[in-house]
């Protein structure tokens, strides 16, 4: 799947030059992975699994890939993990049972390079090309914005009413921590799920309370979902076949798919919640 | 550097594996000044802006699926494109033939001036925006906000039609043969008349159909909103 | 017994006769009140703005002897065939159905004389323009009206308009008295009708499609023509770079008091940054991204003088372009026609209802008889005189500033009369070091 989505990424250049991100969903392990990011990985990485687990408790297992670490950490421990790790300085790039984010600025090729996401295998993942329109472009300006544990949002669009929802989440206790308007629809829903709503209700939400233009790809544990506005005029295209679900902006991020020739090619209709499980 | 080779059909083959796109649409492009009349492009995988900007009567065969814009501003070539387009396909077309096997995306003829765009498959959303003349016939369905603001021309649709078809036309006509899901602000449903069977008559014979023209129903403006009144504001 | 002292009566300054009398309009109509004319109000401009010249730290270059260069090429980054213009003023888009076959003839005119370019409008090509203008920009415009590949390949640049300084983000509605056989043949629609205009382009939003749009036009054209994206000052940081992003050869900036074509009066009046405001912010998104003087930048929306040339060009702008300032020039507000101004309930300087198609000096109309009126020859004189005004304003300043092209103007040769316009143009308040806000 790594292969796939790599190429998948870089075909989508031209759409979203200045920076990349994924999200992978890959197999559960012992507790809960915790993926940070640092831009002095060699001293910040250096002996923090050690550290972390005496200052929390317990044991702390640490993958490094670059200037991402995965911490993994016992689930009953997972809030003070955080609170640690950002008290740190690093950069909480996302949580969950099986979710890992990797996100950086630069070119797609080069961000997918140094992640080796080549290598990388899993149920399903989620890879962004952004080229941003009015918030700045730094790491954690990239998508996927994962908001709660094993979330993650892209967004292609841009909404007119994020400064508005940004005060009301914030209120609320789910303040975005960058000035991103997609970050804002990530917390959106993950606010509306925290409140009770299922993962449908959550994204049928986005189309009462975010105004302006959207194409929303949301991940979860369990699969993705799919929601574009109701005027739709960002692009949108899905492939079905027997073996996958693929998303894409364009026909063009389909074209190395296997069996693409015979797949169902179909786009989502306007203001219409579609969702996948495995 | 020029790569195109002739097969066995005397056909040009333009192959997107080895040639850029420039390398493709100038050959393309020349065509008028050379003998050539039949083209193949292979291995388009997505690609955009292939087969834009001609101007001869050629014919050129697209094996595969495109990206935006296929067959742009086409001025009397035909292109026929075996595969699915993505958006924009023949956009501002101004006279010869496009076929599609597959699906159109968005704004499948939008603007377009004249000739015939037959898309065997389903178009999605804004069919025929702001067509200004073509003829569009869609075998399968299409999707929300087609023919907005549709100046002139034909749009012929054999299945479905989605939500807000032919919102504040002006004078094209419009024929459904299946549902319309709702029709935008100004368009109604007008009378079938035998001048409207033949000019049906004739386009579906064009698109390669056997369906009857005495299937359809017909669609167009209103006219309320051609000069403004208050009373019809909330249409704006 | 004498009378009480009484109060005079008073006038409302909220309420005034002005707005009184609008209101009344409103009431009447039912219709928003649409005119020509770009926005009317005070804004912060360039008046607010000095050179510091030269004197003993700076040395001044002789007047007529010690050459200013003026001349500049448009279209450098991806174009084959760049635009080599003679002076850095052009004459922005205005269409054919808003103007008058011979105006546009006289702009033609005027513009080649002068060794510049004119733009074509949302309406298509017409001969008389083609005909005249040496170097012509074709528009891409949302409505595509009169849009056609060999127009498209017959000009000489393509500018992809996505917004216009008089309505950043409006579409609008033409009403239909200027709608005759000519312009309606030109654009695909039955005549006298009233026309609306798209917002949005019909096949593309955002600048990630208009990348590929792009693509397309270069696709078109044998990648001959410089491509050019019109914004309206809006928010000029962002729009500016997402232009470079998208492939502009060449941003065209358009400030509030910009616009020459119907809009709503709310629109003109209350959207959009002033011209002077938008400099900066659009040049820093032009730096920021390594790519000043190498994708061009010409501003406009109310240009009237070769002090307003001079000054933006030290702000960072490549070149200005005059859209009212031209019309002006060819005779529209002239005096002469003040009886036929006051018929129409509007005076000298005043008339700006150019959508009705009953403009006295000949040249926003499509009445054969009005348009008689303009001589395009004797008029496109008048262009190329006031065009080498412009220029030789611009060049006495620069000279002034002890420089030898008038690319070399730089912010650091101004300073700001008022706050705002210390604010705005990012230079010193006279007389201090002190640029209010961020700066840039």
């Amino acid at each position: 799947m790594g292969d796939l989505l790599t190429d998948m990424l870089i075909t989508m250049t031209d759409r979203g030059p200045d920076s990349a991100g994924i999200a992978i969903y890959g197999t559960p392990g012992e507790g809960h992975k915790i993926t940070v990011q640092s831009d002095t990985p060699e001293t910040d990485f250096d002996g923090l699994g050690d550290a972390l687990g005496a200052e929390i408790g317990g044991t702390v297992t640490t993958r490094v890939n670059d200037t991402h670490a995965v911490l993994t950490v016992l689930e009953g421990s997972r809030a003070a993990a955080i609170a640690a790790l950002e008290a740190r300085g690093l950069r909480i790039m996302g949580v969950g049972e099986t979710m890992e984010i990797y996100k950086e600025t630069g070119l797609p090729r080069d961000v997918a390079k140094r992640f080796g996401l080549r290598d990388m295998s899993g149920t399903h993942g989620i890879g962004h090309t952004r080229m941003a329109t009015e918030s700045a472009v730094t790491t954690l300006g990239a998508h996927p914005f994962s908001t709660d544990a094993d979330q993650c949002l892209v967004h292609n669009g841009s909404l007119s009413n994020h400064n508005t929802m940004r005060r009301i989440l914030t209120e609320k206790g789910f303040a975005p921590k960058t000035e991103n308007d997609t970050e804002v629809a990530a917390c959106y829903i993950s606010s509306r799920i925290a409140e009770g709503a299922d993962l449908g209700t959550a994204l049928e939400g986005t189309l009462n309370d975010l105004d302006g233009f959207f194409t929303f790809v949301m991940g979860t544990k369990d699969g993705f979902g799919v929601v574009r506005d109701p005027i739709a005029c960002k692009p949108a295209v899905m492939a079905e076949t027997d073996d996958y679900v693929a998303f894409g902006s364009e026909y063009r991020a389909f074209a190395g798919l296997p069996g693409i020739e015979s797949a169902k090619v179909w786009e989502p209709e306007p203001a219409t919640v579609y969702f996948w499980e495995r | 550097m020029m790569t195109a080779t002739a097969t066995a059909q005397d056909a040009v083959t333009l192959d997107m594996g080895s040639m850029e796109l420039r390398e493709v649409n100038s050959t393309l492009q020349a065509a008028a000044a050379t003998n050539r009349t039949q083209f193949e492009v292979l291995n388009t995988l997505g690609s955009h802006a292939i087969a834009v900007g001609l101007d001869a009567e050629i014919k050129v065969t697209v094996k595969g699926s495109t990206g935006y814009y296929c067959a742009g501003m086409n001025k009397r070539a035909t292109v026929h494109v075996t595969g699915s387009v993505g958006p924009g396909v023949a956009e501002n077309m101004m006279s010869g033939t496009v076929i599609v096997d597959g699906d159109a995306s968005q704004y499948a003829g939008a603007t377009a001036h004249g000739g015939l765009l037959v898309i065997k498959g389903n178009a999605s959303s804004r069919c025929g925006i702001s067509m200004k003349g073509i003829d569009i016939v869609v075998h399968g369905n299409i999707g929300h906000m087609s023919a907005f603001m549709a100046q002139k021309g034909n749009l012929v649709v054999l299945g479905d039609a989605g939500d807000a078809l032919g919102d504040s036309l002006y004078e094209a006509r419009l024929f459904v043969r299946g549902s319309v899901k709702s029709l935008g602000a100004d368009c109604i449903e007008k009378e079938m008349r035998p001048e409207h069977l033949e000019l049906l008559k004739d386009l579906l014979d064009r698109s390669g159909t056997d369906a009857k023209p005495e299937e359809f129903r017909r669609y167009g403006s209103a006219r309320k909103l051609y000069h403004f009144n208050v009373d019809h504001a909330d249409a704006y | 017994m004498t009378e009480a002292p009484k109060t005079l009566p008073r006038q409302s300054w909220t309420f005034s006769n002005d707005t009184n009398a609008e209101i009344r309009r409103a009431a009447h109509t039912g219709i928003y009140d649409i005119r020509g004319g770009g926005a009317k109000r005070k804004v912060p401009h360039f008046d607010d703005l000095l050179f510091l010249g030269a004197s003993m730290s700076r040395y001044p270059l002789e007047g007529y002897r010690e050459k200013c260069e003026t001349s500049l090429t448009l279209g450098t980054r991806f174009a084959k065939k760049p635009i080599e213009l003679a002076i850095p003023i052009t004459i922005a888009g205005m269409s054919f159905g808003s103007l008058s076959g011979p105006a546009k003839e006289a702009l033609g005119r005027g513009a080649t004389m002068a060794g510049t370019s004119t733009t074509t409008g949302d309406g298509g090509m017409t001969e008389e323009e083609r005909g005249h203008s040496e170097k012509l920009v074709y528009q891409y415009l949302p409505s595509r009206y009169g849009m056609n590949p060999d127009d498209l390949r017959r000009a000489d640049a393509i500018e992809v308009v996505v917004g216009q300084g008089a309505k950043p983000g409006g579409g609008g509605m033409l009403l239909g008295q200027k709608i005759t056989e000519r312009v309606a043949g030109m654009r695909d629609l039955p005549v006298g009708i009233d026309q609306r205009s798209a917002c949005r382009h019909p096949d593309w939003t955002g600048p990630d499609d208009l990348e590929i749009k792009i693509l397309e036009l270069r696709e078109i054209t044998n990648w001959e023509k410089p491509i050019y994206i019109k914004v309206g000052g809006a928010r000029p940081y962002y729009d500016v770079a997402l232009s470079v992003k998208a492939g502009a050869d060449v941003i065209v900036l358009d400030g509030m008091q910009g616009g020459t074509a119907a809009t709503q009066d709310v629109f003109l009046e209350h959207v959009g940054q002033p011209t002077l405001a938008c400099i900066r912010p659009a040049v820093k998104a032009l730096q920021d991204l390594g790519m000043h003087r190498k994708v061009q930048l010409v501003v406009s929306g109310g240009i009237r003088t070769g002090a307003d040339v001079a000054k933006a060009l030290a702000l960072g702008a490549d070149a200005v372009s005059i859209g009212t300032a031209a019309l002006v020039a060819l005779g529209d507000n002239d005096p002469k026609w003040e009886a036929e101004y006051r018929k129409l309930g509007s005076t000298t300087g005043a008339y700006d209802d150019w959508h009705e198609g009953r403009d006295p000096a000949g040249i926003t109309t499509q009445d054969p008889e009005l348009m008689k009126r303009l001589d395009p020859v004797e008029a496109g004189r008048r262009l190329r005189n006031y065009l080498s005004v412009l220029t030789l304003e611009c060049q006495t300043l620069a000279r002034a500033c002890g420089k030898s092209h008038v690319h070399n103007l730089e912010p650091e040769d101004l300073c700001a009369l008022t706050i705002e316009a210390a604010a705005m143009a990012g230079v010193p308040l006279a007389g201090t070091d002190w640029i209010p806000g961020k700066g840039f």
